[in-house]
């Protein structure tokens, strides 16, 4: 197991350095001069010539290339040339915001999910079964910001219960924390849900079918633990698979929940880097965008193992 | 004595948004402590939803139990809710139950000591510590070595015969007073199935259980039960004594499958009689008695009215017929036994196979010498022009591969392979295209070897157009349409597609397609294993008829050695990619060289309890060595009941023990015998 997890960062230690090579690139494949992408439009010549230096750009590529991984690894992302301030600080700030409504999310996405279609799944059929699929598909074809604006619209406009923008932490205040996130979190979470929740009916009711459950209950199990320990582990492969993929969102976040609710988060600070052409913010990004994808699906296999005894022994 | 389980008049039906189904219709059976019953019929006929309906496994919906009480004691458990506290004390406990398919029974993320503790806590209601002490002890009865140990491991460490023998010590973890083992063996190879049938049996001797056995495998019922329930189309035709119902069968449908089943003993001209038509499909059930449509007694009368119920005939001997016994003797009297005639030329070398060798490399890591895997270990054989060649052995044993390397595709088989004198693989692409119109493939299984969006025309069709056959469109149709008749089908059913036949249909659209480009030699790989019983007899014919009609020469490639037996002229045993023995087809069955084909031919039950009974079986132990280690000396020594020295140091050549009688093995010169 130890071996097979080492072998796997590796694999995505190899991953991360190819998208690090095109991130590095990207600042040279951009349109127009690089000291301009770094620094913006407006700086004079004496300014010119001094970024031209810093950025190497008199020495050889795979020098400059070693360079700025080196540096990147000791933890100086460059400066944003739009904020004038280390890329660094930008991402400290917005980061652990992002991460926080993330988490929140996909817990409550995959608790409620796999709820929903374990329920839906063991009453396949009946009225519980039709409403859970109605309302996964549902909240599979709804539009995330139309959610948000009519969340907004709805429980802070009309009815007055939350706040309808800003962020802060728990540790800044309690219960204003907890009201500020309820709306972008249950927005976030709805998609997650219904991807969730149907996931997790589809492979429950193929599992629900196998072998080893008639042969569970012709033992004399309660059907309550025939579906909890021994259905539902089964069925949950496929669903950690999901789980894996909404990690992306993750870090890059969701930019109109954060738009819509002004929460100083990395979509927003992304999609303004993009726009902007500001590369240092956008080669950050990109970087721990990977990183996290790599690591959420070694997590992924990691879980597989943990679950199915079969991937472990191999 | 009273019955510990009685059953009476319970039906059960399944309904999907078009109809409802009867799956099991008014039956009714009681079993005393301690007996042996079967539950015999073909797939379709009710006897597995039975055994469900009893425990209240049935899914509901769709399936729904309309009738009927189980009595379990004097006591009516289908009052009690499927998910009550008094049936879930049943299940598992007074009633034990083994699957069908032992590879997919048990559940793969939990060990086999979590699996087998978790019942017997549930049961026994004890601590963790007992329970596991009680696993460790019902481990070691049902066989598994190292009991103790092995707790930890979880199912797919296990082969197909541990993990049977795993789900009979989880059967008996609840003390049962009733053992129900559903086609307990239908997934095992013939000497796991007599291993895994005598436990079962030792073990109800032991704990005084009754053991329903539910089979479609009249020789099974044969050796090892007392009663037998003959069923079809959902209800009970014969029910009687193993010793009466095989010496008087008094059911059409009885005598009809035991007519159609080839049996080891079976003299060489005999024909199989095969039961019509295809099982009844219970969703449109006919007036009257519902074998009538197949039924060779059947009268007008027979196809109205209410189907016949059980009459007593004999003691505790009840039939479902219009027909007395001493009718259906008469009736059979005047129809005459028909016989085969094996008489055919055989002609010179159609194919030669030198030296075959099969070996995989193994991925293996940086440093290390390459590793093989054989599959195949220096095979050679030879197939004359008309004659049918049976190629036998346990799963694993090579046989498929053999085929795939002689048809070649398999790009790794080293050897010779020469066929008409000319060795295919020394051809090129065009020149082996060409060839391989005279050598054709039937395969096993007719559900997934068809492309189930063409239709059955163009399936039969295909092979003309693909090496231009025919010259016109006129000459084409004429020639599917040849081919329909050929192999028994209706002109008329060109035009459906793969799922509109029936398993039996799809495996004639198989024939005629190796047919349609006129092959000299067909390799038929398990052509019939995947078929019913009724329907078995009516391939195996076809197959024969054919042969005569049109000079083909066979390789047939099966694991049931009462077919190989009834087919074949001369027969190949293979065991670990080696052949072991390759003899006439008399000979080897009267005279079996090897130990391992003694064994083997053991280990196949005869449908008849006279003979049955004085059979000495001669039971292997253990089971078929992995390819990955491979013995070093003889393949089979490790086994073998008689291996010596010699036997477990080198291998022993194939060689002449008597005229046209082949064998590997040291001691067959006269040390053994």
């Amino acid at each position: 197991m130890v071996r097979y997890i080492l072998r796997r960062l590796a694999q995505s230690a190899i991953v991360v350095l190819l998208v690090s090579l095109f991130a590095f690139s990207l600042l040279y494949l951009m349109p127009g001069d690089p000291v301009y992408a770094m620094m913006g439009g407006d700086i004079t010549q004496e300014q010119y010539d001094i970024a031209y230096q810093q950025l190497g750009l008199d020495r050889p590529v795979i020098e400059r290339y070693f360079d700025w991984i080196g540096s990147f690894l000791q933890g100086d992302f460059g400066r944003s040339y739009q904020n004038r301030m280390p890329v660094r600080d930008m991402i400290a700030a917005r980061l652990p915001i992002t991460l926080y409504l993330g988490f929140l999310s996909i817990l409550i996405s995959t608790a409620v999910g796999v709820i929903f279609g374990v329920i839906a799944s063991t009453r396949r059929g009946k009225l519980s079964d039709a409403i859970i699929t109605v309302f996964a598909n549902l909240g599979a074809a709804v539009p995330l910001f139309w959610l948000a604006v009519m969340g907004m619209y709805v429980f802070s406009l009309k009815l007055g219960l939350l706040p309808a923008y800003g962020f802060s932490f728990p540790t800044q205040g309690l219960e204003m924390s907890i009201k500020q996130c309820i709306l972008p979190v249950s927005v976030l979470s709805v998609g997650a849900i219904s991807g969730m929740t149907r996931q997790t009916r589809s492979s429950m009711l193929e599992v629900i079918a196998q072998d080893y459950i008639r042969a569970a209950r012709a033992k004399g199990l309660p059907e309550g633990r025939v579906v909890r320990s021994h259905a539902l582990p089964n069925a949950l492969i496929p669903v950690i698979t999901l789980v894996g993929i909404s990690f992306r969102n993750l870090v890059a976040g969701s930019v109109s929940v954060e738009k819509i609710f002004s929460i100083p988060g990395m979509g927003s600070m992304l999609i303004n880097a993009v726009l902007s052409k500001d590369v240092a913010v956008t080669q950050a990004c990109i970087l721990i965008i990977a990183v996290v994808i790599c690591l959420s699906n070694l997590l992924v296999d990691i879980s597989y193992a943990w679950l199915d005894p079969r991937i472990r022994l191999q | 004595m009273n019955a510990c389980l009685e059953v009476r008049n319970l039906s059960v039906t399944f309904t999907n948004s078009v109809q409802t189904t009867t799956a099991v219709d008014g039956v009714s059976y009681a079993i005393r402590p301690g007996e042996i019953v079967s539950f015999v019929g073909e797939s379709g006929s009710g006897k597995t939803v039975t055994q469900l309906a009893t425990m209240q496994l049935i899914a509901s919906p769709p399936g729904k139990i309309r009738s009927g009480e189980v009595l379990l004691d004097g006591m009516n458990i289908l009052r009690f809710a499927p998910n009550s506290l008094q049936m879930r004390a049943v299940r598992g406990g007074s009633i034990g139950m083994v699957f069908q398919e032992p590879m997919t029974s048990l559940n793969p993320i939990k060990t086999i000591g979590s699996l087998l503790m978790e019942s017997i806590m549930l049961h026994h209601r004890c601590a963790e510590k007992e329970a596991k002490q009680r696993a460790v002890e019902l481990l070691e009865k049902v066989g598994i070595p190292d009991a103790e140990a092995r707790l930890a491991n979880y199912p797919h460490q296990f082969s197909g015969g541990m993990r049977q023998r795993i789900m009979i010590a989880i059967a008996l973890s609840g003390d049962p007073q009733v053992i129900i083992a559903d086609e307990p063996t239908t997934a095992l190879d013939v000497t796991m199935q007599a291993q895994i049938l005598e436990l079962l049996v030792d073990v109800v001797k032991q704990t005084g259980a009754a053991l329903i056995l539910v089979t479609h495998n009249l020789g099974i019922v044969a050796r090892y039960t007392e009663r037998i329930y003959v069923m079809y189309a959902g209800r009970i035709v014969e029910s009687g004594s193993t010793a009466d119902i095989f010496r008087q069968p008094a059911h059409p449908y009885t005598r009809g499958l035991l007519a159609a089943i080839p049996r080891l003993d079976d003299p060489r001209d005999r024909k199989l009689i095969p039961i019509e038509g295809v099982p009844l499909n219970p969703a449109n059930r006919p007036a009257g008695c519902p074998f009538a449509p197949r039924c060779r007694y059947a009268r007008e009368s027979c196809a109205q009215g209410q189907p016949p119920e059980l009459t007593e005939i004999g003691t505790e001997h009840l039939s479902a017929c219009v027909h007395s016994l001493e009718t259906l003797d008469q009736m059979d009297a005047s129809h005459e036994q028909p016989r085969f005639s094996r008489e055919k030329t055989v002609g010179e070398n159609m194919l030669e196979v030198e030296h075959l060798v099969v070996r995989y490399p193994l991925k293996g890591a940086f440093f290390r010498p390459k590793k093989h895997v054989t599959i195949l270990d220096d095979v050679s054989f030879a197939v004359r022009r008309g004659e049918t060649v049976g190629l036998v052995g346990e799963s694993g044993c090579g046989k498929t591969t053999v085929a795939r390397s002689i048809l070649r595709v398999i790009p790794e088989a080293q050897g010779i392979v020469r066929f008409n004198g000319v060795d295919l693989n020394t051809l090129r692409a065009g020149e082996l295209r060409r060839e391989r119109r005279k050598l054709q493939m039937i395969f096993q299984d007719p559900f997934s070897s068809i492309d189930p969006r063409m239709r059955a025309s163009e399936l039969i069709g295909e092979p003309l157009k693909i090496f231009k056959l025919v010259d016109n469109r006129a000459a084409y149709e004429r020639r599917v349409e040849e081919l329909f008749r050929l192999v028994g089908l209706d002109p008329a059913y060109g035009d459906r597609v793969a799922h509109e036949f029936s398993g039996g249909q799809r495996q004639r659209i198989g024939i005629a397609r190796a047919l349609a480009c006129n092959p000299e030699l067909i390799v038929c790989d398990e052509p019939i294993s995947a078929l019913d019983v009724s329907i078995q007899a009516q391939i195996i014919n076809l197959l024969e008829e054919l042969q005569q009609k049109m000079g083909l020469t066979y390789l047939f490639i099966a694991h049931d050695l009462s077919v190989v037996k009834h087919i074949s002229d001369r027969i190949i045993v293979m065991y670990l990619g080696q052949i072991v023995e390759m003899a006439e087809c008399e000979a080897l069955y009267r005279r079996p060289l090897h130990p391992y084909t003694r064994a083997l031919l053991s280990a196949v039950p005869i449908p008849d309890p006279s003979v049955e009974a004085g059979r000495r079986s001669e039971l292997l132990t253990g089971e078929v060595p992995s390819v990955m280690n491979r013995p070093s000396g003889c393949c089979f020594a490790d086994r073998c009941p008689h291996a010596g020295e010699e036997c477990r140091r080198s291998r022993p050549p194939l060689r002449e023990a008597e005229p046209g009688h082949y064998t590997a093995c040291f001691l067959s010169k006269g040390g053994f015998q």
